[in-house]
């Protein structure tokens, strides 16, 4: 679960970790109100789950108040990477002697968390020069760790303390609530000394959030989202028309790539898991129909203890109770699958016995579709 | 650490239990753990005891069952365990069966936290005890043993390695293996999680003196940098054994968990083109389909 920024920097807020003032505004009422109590200058910054904004324009000064509304309509409605903003926050500038780079990070080759600091701060880490790397304990950065870590990047004087406190309540943050990063990039040193969060990136594990009840507030998720998770289903919704369902995220996603190699474009990803019951397959058929732009829907079912014929069963329930309209190409490898076939003749509903069969008919067909509506 | 899979798994002809080494089951009482216990059984694994707190004394279909490893343990001599637990139990039901002398864990829960797989990975290599998965479909040798929840008709006996990150894709690739005629000495799933207590190196590692293994397959996915660390052990390390590839989700958009919990692109971190670009390195053919996985293992293994 990424957090937005807002969010990231509430959860540093709650930990110690000192933030610009700052405020989240939806419409332009709600951005003169944060305005009046922040006080100009400020940043707009469009609060989005996708990288990139800084380059794609979607953070803008603003130095007085006759500038507000304008830049605020300007970005609210701008899309960076497909995505329109979920709020602006509106932050106080901060006038800043230095940039940092700070994160922790779960390092998955090593099994273990990791510290990058750089000097560099603001700027995109893989191009940073002087990285330094540390490894952190399940129980978090030693005291000692961090003073080092001080002394490594020349801190020196009243402002050591304050970086090593800075530090430490990251990392303790990283760990209570089970982070799978949290990146401050820049960490802006005032000219007292003192550091402050002036970005975050924090991604939570998922896995985790039955033990936290206090991030349940950040979930946020769509309504089919919502559905899929309720049925025990991976779902992810894309930008193209044919809907993609199978037992196994590998086998999804090995779909998706076939499908694309063919030029069709899928418009959803949807893995039932292990259970491939009649109900199963009819709760996920169920869920795809709620999705207008889906054209035909493409089944990759895989597993020797599947039963074919309680697969047909839901897909013909599903076109009696009319649910879905679209036609389904079906590769189903396992048992009665010949009993499944013949239940299934007659029906817009076909199956094949490779998944490349069943993509080249769905491909042709579809294609056919889009020759007829051109002759008309 | 020096870690004989084979001998744990199959045994040697002269010692004990030889083809039938004994596996407890903990959380064999659950919906998912009977179901699969029953298939496992049939399959020819010896399944000599099962695990759920609070139902020792009663028995599954004739196998016994225990209140904790602990006591199961009194009465079987076992190293294998398979742990069926809810997720939120993983940790603990890990830590007590290495507490107990179990050498292999086969963990298939899902939605495991990443601070418990690391603190139950960590706690094996400190018992030098080694676990598959969390995520994993487990291992199976085919005709010998499974430990896992992979349906048993994709596989037959041969001598190729087969090491997957995806648990149907492992099914898909044995099975077009299968039916040209390529058996598999062992198929095994990583798991699809961040955290993989045998990650694909140490399979590598688990084959790489074994003469019963003459060609590896090796299926991978978005997400993390498990692929390219390979393709750098496999130069370094001078691996010798013909390896083929597969990668799903070259066309996943980034940013969005695919399903797995391990399957997820940051920039170009855990891309499917970083990988088949190192795999291409290393000499490591990548399959554009599954069903290409036979021929192009073939080729590698005739040259």
């Amino acid at each position: 679960m990424r957090l937005l920024e807002h969010q990231g920097k509430s959860l540093f807020s709650n930990y110690g970790i000192p933030v610009p003032k700052s405020r989240l505004a939806i419409d332009e009422s709600e951005a003169k109100a944060a305005s009046e109590e922040i006080g100009f200058p400020l940043v707009l910054k469009s609060q989005l789950t996708v990288g990139g904004r800084g380059k794609a324009g979607a953070i803008l000064k603003c130095y007085k108040e006759s500038e507000l509304v304008g830049k605020f309509d300007d970005l609210i409605h701008k899309e960076v990477n497909g995505e329109l903003p979920q709020g602006i926050l509106l932050e106080s500038m901060v006038n800043i002697s230095k940039e940092l780079y700070l994160s922790i990070f779960l390092d998955r080759g090593r099994r273990l968390y990791s510290l990058i600091c750089s000097k560099d701060g603001g700027i995109d880490i893989e191009s940073a020069g002087d990285k330094i790397l540390l490894d952190v304990p399940l129980d978090g950065l030693s005291q000692k760790t961090a003073e080092d870590l001080a002394l490594r990047l020349d801190i020196k004087g009243s402002g050591a303390n304050s970086f090593v406190q800075f530090v430490l309540k990251l990392s303790t943050l990283v760990m209570q609530s089970e982070a799978e990063l949290a990146e401050i990039n820049p960490v802006g040193v005032l000219s007292d000394g003192s550091y402050l969060a002036l970005d975050s990136k924090v991604i939570i594990d998922d896995n985790s959030l039955f033990r936290h009840p206090e991030m349940k507030k950040y979930h946020q998720k769509s309504t089919l989202q919502a559905k899929a998770e309720e049925s025990g289903f991976s779902f992810v919704e894309l930008d193209g028309d044919i809907a993609i369902i199978g037992n196994g995220a590998g086998l999804v996603m090995s779909t998706l790539d076939l499908v694309s190699d063919r030029g069709g474009e899928p418009g959803a990803f949807l893995d039932f898991g292990g259970r491939a019951t009649t109900s199963t397959i009819y709760q996920a058929l169920e869920l795809i129909s709620k999705i207008p732009k889906i054209k035909a829907i493409l089944v990759n079912l895989f597993g020797g203890i599947v039963r074919t014929d309680l697969v047909a069963q839901a897909i013909l329930d599903a076109y009696k109770t009319g649910i879905i309209a679209v036609p389904i190409y079906a590769r189903i490898s396992g048992a009665e699958s010949d009993k499944a076939r013949s239940m299934l003749s007659g029906s817009r509903a076909n199956i094949y016995d490779s998944v490349e069969d069943a993509i080249s008919s769905l491909i042709n067909n579809s294609s056919r579709v889009t020759l007829n509506a051109h002759e008309l | 650490m020096n870690f004989d899979i084979f001998d744990l798994l199959v045994g040697k002809p002269s010692g004990p239990n030889y083809l039938r080494k004994p596996v407890i089951i903990q959380g064999i009482t659950g919906n998912f753990g009977s179901a699969h216990t029953r298939l496992m059984k049939a399959y020819g694994t010896n399944v000599a005891a099962g695990v759920t707190p609070g139902k020792g004394g009663q028995d599954f279909e004739g196998i016994p069952v225990y209140n904790s490893v602990r006591d199961a343990c009194k009465d079987f001599d076992v190293k294998i365990s398979g742990v069926f637990v809810p997720a939120p139990y993983f940790l603990e039901a890990a830590k007590e069966s290495i507490d107990n002398g179990i050498k292999l864990l086969i963990a298939i829960p899902e939605h495991v936290p990443i601070r418990d797989s690391i603190s139950a990975v960590n706690y094996a290599q400190a018992h030098d005890a080694r676990i598959i998965g969390p995520n994993t479909p487990g291992v199976i040798i085919p005709e010998v043993i499974k430990v896992g929840i992979m349906p048993h008709q994709p596989f037959s006996v041969g001598k190729t390695a087969v090491f997957s990150r995806s648990g149907t894709l492992m099914y898909e690739v044995s099975y077009h293996l299968t039916k040209a005629g390529i058996g598999q000495k062992i198929a095994l799933g990583i798991g699809g999680d961040p955290i993989n207590g045998t990650n694909l190196i140490e399979a590598f590692e688990l084959i790489k003196n074994s003469e019963d293994v003459d060609s590896v397959v090796v299926v991978g996915e978005i997400g993390g940098d498990a692929e390219e660390k390979l393709a750098d052990y496999i130069v370094s390390s001078k691996f010798l054994k013909p390896v083929v590839g597969y990668i799903a989700g070259r066309s996943a958009p980034k940013e969005k968990k695919m399903g797995h919990a391990g399957a997820i692109i940051y920039g170009n971190y855990g891309s499917a083109e970083s990988k088949i670009l190192n795999f291409a390195k290393a000499d490591i053919p990548v399959a554009k389909r599954p069903a290409e996985i036979p021929d192009l293992l073939l080729n590698k293994m005739r040259r």
